[in-house]
Parts: structure tokens; sequence; C-alpha cells
């Protein structure tokens, strides 16, 4: 019995020690977002008068209102398409070239597929004079088009490589019988395969959504009208307009962030769950 | 004859089958064929000219641009500098975010609050991080700044960015403050991975829930844990979107990486076959380090 209350009390202390620094990990995550926040309802000279600590005095809503009437939905809008094609269109490719992957037998099968896996560890840096290049050349230049091509490539290797994990999940049975009742390979991807991976393809457009809303290097490098920007480069746009107006600032990042933290909160199990599917076998 | 038929159509199923796999292969192949495979091998060809990326003309420099890499400086400062955040992002972000993710594991739905909260970070774009912290960090107004006169009672300065050994320092602050989340995501899928009737058979004998922890499930996670290390790694060499919009490399030169050197030869003074040279440099060294990393650090994975 005593054995026993030894092990609970020590339990207890580790227990405390551990909430211990779960609140410092806390408060080391919530102070910048804290500032953001409350720094972006301040007028622009109340910052530092009033110092960071104190909440506004009086809070002010304007700072959100010249930030939406000066261009932000059309940044916004334009990384919305941006993503919304690029997300299709990488779903689409990758379940294509995880079904054979997974569930055919063919010659080159294990090549193709270290060769795509490998793709990853290729960093975009590496790539990025040459897809210059590529989209002067095509006329692509200083349009969204030019982005789409290289997010949906860059996905692929991370996708096709968890979707291929998932979609070997799946019984080979279900897929026989099909096939004895005269389904082909393509009936048999789009009525079977494809609906089965609905949870492994939305775990996948959650991930690679987020990192395709947050891009910069490509947008930087492959936009220049202000009016062709993408979200990430809006933020630039408004510093370069109102440098020394900190609140404005601090609303435009508040801005762009809360769709993110809207959709972690409904979907973070999905995210968790696509993390999972990749961290099987690494 | 029947085995000879058999043959002939186990041949004309494999041909079919081939056929289908290359129609379904197709699209994904000639995309990162495009995007990412031909680009490396052009950056290759491009390091061996002098070119300012937009007239027609390029100049064949042999291996010029490549021994100007080797003596060059600035570029080998770079690199150390990505191999000091390398370092220390390792240290820093995964036994951090390991630790979260074995609270909230310990912890199970109820900590859900936490997990939340800790995982926010994630979810800004660098860009918005560089942003954040440039003033968060300023030394008039900022938050240290801030904190370090009320402690001192008087006006008090603290400059995280604007000088020279705290920057790099300060970025690699501001980096373990952004990944730690992702690595802590990544262990708690990592512990959901292990299957429950581990857990169970473990507390049936006896195990408390911390020995369980300390003797079954974390050494269960070694490859999960060298997969972490190697993504921190790749991920610190090629580092570049909070740099490049939080000191551009400053001060005098401080916390330039490999990816925003490239990027200032490249795009800020039109020096695009040196700026490839570097690239592919980049590149060589990454995969050299990569590759080593994998060899030293062999885990077995037939657990």
């Amino acid at each position: 019995m005593n054995e026993y209350k030894k092990s609970k009390i020590k339990s207890k202390i580790a227990w405390a020690i551990a909430f211990f620094f779960a609140l410092i990990q806390l408060v080391l995550t919530l102070t910048p977002f804290f500032f953001m926040i409350v720094n972006s309802f301040r007028k622009q000279f109340d910052m530092l008068q009033q110092g960071v600590f104190h909440l506004p005095d009086p809070w002010y809503f304007k700072n959100y209102f010249e930030v939406v009437t000066h261009g932000f939905f059309g940044y916004f809008l334009r990384s919305v398409i941006v993503v919304a094609v690029s997300l299709i269109l990488m779903l689409a490719i990758s379940a294509f070239a995880a079904y054979p992957l997974a569930r055919m037998k063919f010659k080159l099968n294990a090549f193709i597929y270290a060769t795509i896996v490998a793709m990853m560890s290729v960093p975009m840096h590496v790539t990025l004079i040459p897809i210059f290049k590529l989209t002067t050349n095509v006329g692509l230049y200083d349009s969204l088009g030019s982005l789409i091509g290289p997010y949906v490539a860059f996905a692929l290797p991370m996708s096709v490589f968890i979707l291929t994990a998932f979609m070997k999940t799946i019984p080979k049975e279900i897929e026989e019988s099909a096939e004895i009742d005269g389904c082909n390979k393509f009936k048999n991807f789009f009525k079977i395969i494809l609906p089965l991976s609905k949870s492994g393809l939305s775990t996948l457009a959650i991930y690679n959504g987020v990192s395709m809303w947050n891009e910069f290097a490509f947008a930087n490098t492959f936009l220049i009208t202000p009016a062709k920007k993408t979200l990430p480069l809006a933020l630039g746009q408004f510093k370069g307009e109102h440098s020394l107006n900190i609140p404005i600032n601090m609303a435009v990042l508040t801005l762009s962030v809360l769709p993110m933290i809207i959709l972690f909160i409904i979907f973070q199990d999905k995210l968790v769950k696509g993390m999972m599917a990749g961290a099987v076998k690494g | 004859m029947e085995k000879g038929r058999n043959i002939g159509l186990a041949r004309a199923k494999a041909r079919s089958t081939a056929k289908a796999a290359t129609v379904f292969l197709l699209p994904a192949l000639i995309l990162i064929a495009i995007f990412i495979v031909y680009p490396v091998f052009d950056t290759f060809a491009i390091s061996g000219f002098k070119w300012n990326g937009i007239s027609a003309d390029r100049i064949y420099n042999g291996l010029g641009n490549w021994k100007e890499l080797l003596h060059d400086e600035m570029f080998w400062k770079s690199f150390e500098h990505n191999l000091i955040v390398m370092v220390c992002s390792i240290l820093l972000q995964i036994p951090i975010g390991m630790l979260l993710a074995t609270f909230l594991d310990a912890g199970g739905k109820k900590f859900n609050f936490f997990k939340i909260i800790w995982f926010l970070p994630y979810l800004m774009s660098s860009v918005a991080i560089a942003f954040l912290f440039v003033y968060a960090l300023a030394t008039n107004g900022g938050l240290i700044s801030s904190l370090a006169t009320i402690i001192n009672g008087k006006r008090t300065t603290i400059d995280l960015l604007g000088k020279a050994p705290n920057a790099l320092y300060t970025i690699i602050g501001v980096m373990a403050w952004q990944f730690t989340p992702f690595y802590m995501v990544y262990f708690i899928a990592g512990y959901g991975n292990i299957d429950t009737t581990i857990y169970e058979a473990a507390i049936i004998d006896g195990a408390t829930r911390g020995q369980y922890l300390r003797h079954i499930a974390i050494p269960l996670l070694g490859p999960i844990f060298k997969t972490a290390c190697t993504m921190s790694l790749i991920g610190s060499l090629k580092y570049f979107d909070m740099i490049w919009n939080m000191t551009q490399g400053g001060p005098a030169g401080t916390t330039e990486l490999m990816a925003t050197y490239m990027y200032k030869l490249s795009f800020q003074q039109f020096n695009m076959g040196y700026g490839s040279t570097v690239a592919a440099g980049m590149f060589i060294l990454i995969t050299a380090i990569a590759l080593l990393f994998n060899k030293v650090f062999k885990v077995k994975e037939d657990y």
C-alpha cells in the first residue's frame, strides 16, 4: 500500500511539472498572437504611447476597414483561386498515379515509385531559375497560371507516397470481384478505389492546402503587378505602403491567418490522420 | 496446348495492365519531369554560363563559376549558417515537439485545448511570421524590449534582430516557434500508430502509464524520430521564406543562408549564371548531408 501511495504522489508531482511546462509553452505560443491581435485594434500612434501590454483604449476598428477596402479581397480571392485549382489538379493526378503503384503488378513499378518518392527531397530553390525561364518563355510570367504547375508538381511526390500507402490498405477482394463482374481498371478506379480513398484525399487537401496558401518564393518570383499578387505577397505590399503604421500591418496579418485557423479547428482530426499515414514508414 | 493458351492470356493481361498503368501514371510523371527533373538538370547546365537571365546571349564560362564558388567566402559563410540552423533546429524542435506530443498522448482527448493552441503557429505563413516578429521584437514597442523596460524600471532596448550574433539565434528561436507544432503533430500521429493491443498488454502486465511510455512507446517511435530528423535537416538547409522577409540576410550577411544568397544573386543582381551555380552547389550539399545522415543513423525498420 505504501508503495502504491508513493507512486501516486510521484505521478502527481510529475503531472504538476508537466503542467508547468505546458503552461509556459502556452504563453510562448500565444504571446505573439496576443501582440498581433491587440495591436490591430489600436490607432497608429497609440501603440507606443499605451505600451504593448495594455489593452487598446479605445478599441479602434478602422484598420480592418482600411485593409478590406484597399484590395485585401483581391489578394484573398486570387489565393483562393490558385489554391483551389492547384489542389483539385494535384489530388486527381496523385490519385491517378498512386492507383497503379499501389495495386498493379508491372515491371517498372518499384523503380517509378522510388523515383517519385526521391523527388520529395529536391529543394524548390534549385528549380527556381529554370522554372522562371520556362514561365517567361511560355508567356505565363506575371500571371496566376505560372504558379499552378509548380504548386501541383511539388506537392505530388509526398501525396503519391501517402496515397499509395493508403490504397494498399484497401482489400484486394473488392477489386477482384468487380473485375469478374466485367469492370476494367478505369471503372475500378472511379467506382471503387477513388470513393474509398476519400478520407486519404481530404487529409492531403488540408495538408497541401495550408502550404499552397502560404507559399511565398514562387509567387514572389513570378508575380510582379500588385493586382496579380497572392495573399502572402499582400503582407509585403501593405507593409510597403504603411511601413510606419504597425496596427494596420497587424490587421492584415490577423485577416490572413484567420481562415487557416478556422479550417484547422474544423478539420484538425483529419490533419493528424494525414500525418499518421505519412508517418507509417517515413 | 492448354498451357500455351494460359501463357498467352497471362501475357495479354500483363500487357493491358502495363497499358493502364502508363495512362494512370503519365500526368504525374510529365509534371514531375517538367517542374522538378528538367529544372534540376537545367540548373546544372546554366551553372556553366555567365548570364543575366534576360538577354539571349549567354557566355560559356566552363568551370569558371564552380571555381568561383569554391572560393566564395559568402557562400561558405551561408553554408555555415545553414549548419548552425540545422543543428539548433534538430535539437530544439524535435525534443520539444516530442515532449508536447507525449503530454497530449498521456492526457487524451481532455487536452484537445492544448493541442489546438500549440498548433496555431504552424498555420501562419512564414511571411506573416516574419512580419509579426519584426514588429514584436523591435527595439521600439516590441515585446522583449517593453518587458525589459518594465523589469528594469527604465527604458531598455534589447536589439534581437539588428545586431550580429543575436540575429541568427533569434531567427532560430522564431523557427522553433513555427515548426515545433509540426513535429508535435507528427509524434502524436506516431503514438496513434502504435497498436492499442500493445498498450493493453502492458497495462494488464502491471505497467504504469509512465513505464509504458518509457519502455515501450518511445522506443517504438525510433523510425519516426529518424524521419522527423531528416525532415528538419532538409528543411533547415533549404530555409528561405522567413529569413528573406525578416532580415534579407542582414545585418552584414550574418543571417545569410544558401537559399537567400542564391535568390539575391539571381533575382536582385540578375546574375543568374552564378546564381545557378550556387543553387546547384546547394543541391549537392543538401543531398550529400541527407544521404550521410541516413547512412549514419540506420534504424532497423523491422520491429
